[in-house]
């Protein structure tokens, strides 16, 4: 059942406290805000403490896949073994449709960001930090790259930080438009100056990632939320959401809602009070909701009935066979041709196949053809089977998770409006 | 060890393929030897086939929003790859147009959020205003080319589209072909863009990095 939760977070309570852009983005902003207050103290204590006190948080990763981020740090060998360089690499390559959120860190708040990378890198002994950029967000990349300099300025970056011995340098890089580049090992290689193509894993990042050296991934949001996590009690992270999904998270909620909106809301909290409290509810009222995608493109969609019950965390969503995904909440009311919407994606998934894996490169591409038609009425209601088998064929059958991420909205599709297919395909039989 | 037997390519095969055909022997100005400069010391030794991307961003902004395949040469030139390391580098990234576009590229978003709330005005707009029918067509004039694009990550600001650097969101159909004409008549896209409003905004107060 759902618990009751605070709908409106304090000032205090929350990682971006600039989200919404109202107050000052630059350092003296942040710095009014409480940032970089306490990184000096981070700085000089032991590194092998903060990992463990990221294990303890249960921060899981906020790019999607949901991994447990002080886990992944663990994974890290120490350099002074390995002989080679660490590498921290921030994916700023937000591309799942429905999301928005980094973009909105990297315009009103970058300094988060700063903070978490400067943090990251001395906790993973990286001495310097990639932060790859989607490339159309060359305004937003402008806006992180004068924060960078007021860090460099200030003393914050570079040699020997704030007199504690420590060296971190980080360097932005854009990409030039690929949503693969999402997808951890195919950033890596497009960071290389490569197509950006999924590498197979093992071995995984941590033991050969870039230039075949130790890498960590993590998402904006996560290197983000590290900063807070680590100057505060622990109590602080984990009053929010329930076990194992503790925290804030941002919520970007779109589509047919009265007031779209990026917003900080405390993780496990009900879809229903999540769009009702922030987005000012569905366009004509709940009664007027048709379906929700909950976290991006990728996430299986939720009927109505659903999305009423569902707690918004990553087991929450779990439990009604989606996900948390980015937490991109994409909201269709009736006036909106649910079919057309999903063809779309369909089209969005067929155009950014890398083309590495046969059963993708081929697979959706004869997906999108089959929604194209069916949601059209032309098909017959075979057609439907057959396109559910093609989902599970595609699925879990290539290097990385694109397929699948194809494929799901697809399947979700086709459990909650089989209906409606085979409606469309009916009418079109009765004209002809 | 085998060797591969190479035939000479006709004339058309020859045309547009083959770097260097153009004759335009590219080089980088001094502002931009700068920035390759700057790009390149991001890496480190040895490393430099990470600029690539950087490069030809740089290389397509030099040559007028498109990349000829003597500016590929340049960059493969300055990062030490083979010309088929950049070229394939070039056809796998959107942002990267093999063929000219117009003066101004302008790229609308018809994904998921977009289409929601009125991506097909916007799309109207643009091909009336441009006098194209499809996606990648350029106007007669050269002043737009209208491409399609895939989410650019602007959900809650939905429907939108890309102009350059700038993004311009909260789209009618009437609003888009405002912003057009406005764009036409050589007007400044700040007017318009999505770009915060604050003094502090570089974009404003002349602060702007320059990056690549």
């Amino acid at each position: 059942m759902p618990k009751q939760t605070v709908p409106i977070l304090k000032q205090e309570e929350k990682v971006f406290q600039n989200l919404e852009g109202q107050d000052d983005w630059s350092l003296a902003g942040y710095k009014k805000r409480g940032g970089y207050k306490g990184l000096k103290k981070l700085l000089t204590t032991d590194r092998i403490k903060h990992i463990e006190k990221m294990k303890e948080s249960a921060l899981r990763g906020r790019g999607g896949a949901g991994f447990p981020t002080g886990m992944k740090w663990s994974f890290m060998p120490d350099p002074a073994k390995t002989g080679k360089p660490s590498y921290l690499v921030c994916n700023a390559d937000e591309g799942e449709p429905g999301t928005c959120k980094d973009r909105d860190i990297l315009r009103y708040d970058p300094h988060t960001l700063v903070e978490g990378m400067i943090i990251g890198c001395y906790t993973l002994a990286a001495k310097t930090g990639y932060i790859y950029v989607r490339g159309e967000y060359y305004d937003e990349s402008s806006r992180l790259q004068q924060a960078i300099n007021e860090a460099y300025e200030a003393g914050f970056l570079g040699k020997n930080i704030q007199g504690t011995g420590v060296d971190v340098d980080i360097h932005v890089h854009l990409g030039a438009g690929a949503y693969i580049c999402g997808e951890e090992t195919a950033l890596l290689e497009s960071l290389e100056g490569k197509k950006g193509q999924p590498r197979l894993k093992p071995p995984f990042p941590a033991g050969y990632g870039l230039y075949g050296c130790p890498t960590t991934i993590n998402n904006v949001e996560t290197i983000a939320q590290v900063p807070p996590i680590l100057k505060n009690k622990l109590e602080w992270w984990t009053q929010h959401g329930r076990p194992n999904n503790h925290g804030t998270k941002i919520f970007s909620i779109s589509g047919s809602v009265n007031r779209p909106i990026n917003v900080e809301a405390p993780m496990s909290i009900p879809l229903k009070e999540l769009i009702e409290t922030y987005a000012e509810g569905v366009i004509g009222g709940w009664k007027n909701l048709q379906a929700v995608i909950p976290g991006g493109s990728s996430t299986p969609m939720l009927n109505k009935g659903e999305a009423g019950k569902v707690l918004m965390d990553f087991d929450g969503l779990r439990e009604y066979g989606t996900g948390l995904g980015t937490a991109a909440v994409i909201v269709m009311n009736q006036d909106v041709d649910v079919l057309r919407v999903m063809t779309r994606i369909s089209a969005f998934y067929k155009h950014e196949s890398c083309g590495q894996c046969t059963p993708c490169r081929e697979g959706v591409g004869w997906v999108y053809t089959l929604m194209k038609r069916l949601s059209n009425g032309e098909g017959t209601v075979e057609e439907l089977e057959q396109l559910q088998k093609l989902t599970k064929k595609i699925e879990g059958h290539t290097i990385c998770a694109f397929a699948d991420g194809a494929m799901w909205p697809v399947q979700g599709t086709l459990r909650c409006f089989k209906d409606e297919f085979e409606r469309r395909i009916e009418a079109k039989e009765e004209v002809a | 060890m085998t060797t591969v037997a190479i035939t000479p390519m006709n004339e058309q095969q020859h045309t547009g393929q083959t770097p260097k055909t153009l004759g335009l022997n590219l080089v980088w100005d001094k502002a931009e030897k700068a920035k390759v400069k700057s790009v390149l010391a991001k890496y480190p030794k040895g490393r430099e086939r990470s600029a690539t991307i950087p490069l030809l961003k740089l290389a397509q902004d030099k040559c007028g929003g498109w990349l000829p395949v003597d500016a590929m040469q340049l960059v493969a030139d300055t990062v030490n790859e083979p010309y088929i390391r950049v070229y394939e580098v070039a056809t796998f990234y959107t942002m990267f147009n093999l063929k000219p576009v117009g003066k101004f590229h302008v790229q609308v978003c018809t994904n998921c959020a977009c289409l929601i709330r009125g991506s097909d005005g916007v799309t109207k707009a643009v091909k009336d205003i441009a006098g194209v029918d499809s996606s990648g067509a350029t106007s007669k004039d050269g002043t737009f080319t209208f491409t399609e694009v895939e989410c650019l990550g602007a959900c809650v600001a939905a429907p939108m589209m890309q102009i350059g650097t700038h993004y311009f969101t909260h789209l009618t159909e009437e609003k888009t072909k405002d912003i057009l004409n406005h764009l036409k008549e050589g007007g400044d896209p700040l007017k318009y863009a999505d770009t915060p409003n604050a003094a502090s905004d570089p974009l404003h107060n002349g602060d702007y990095e320059e990056h690549v």
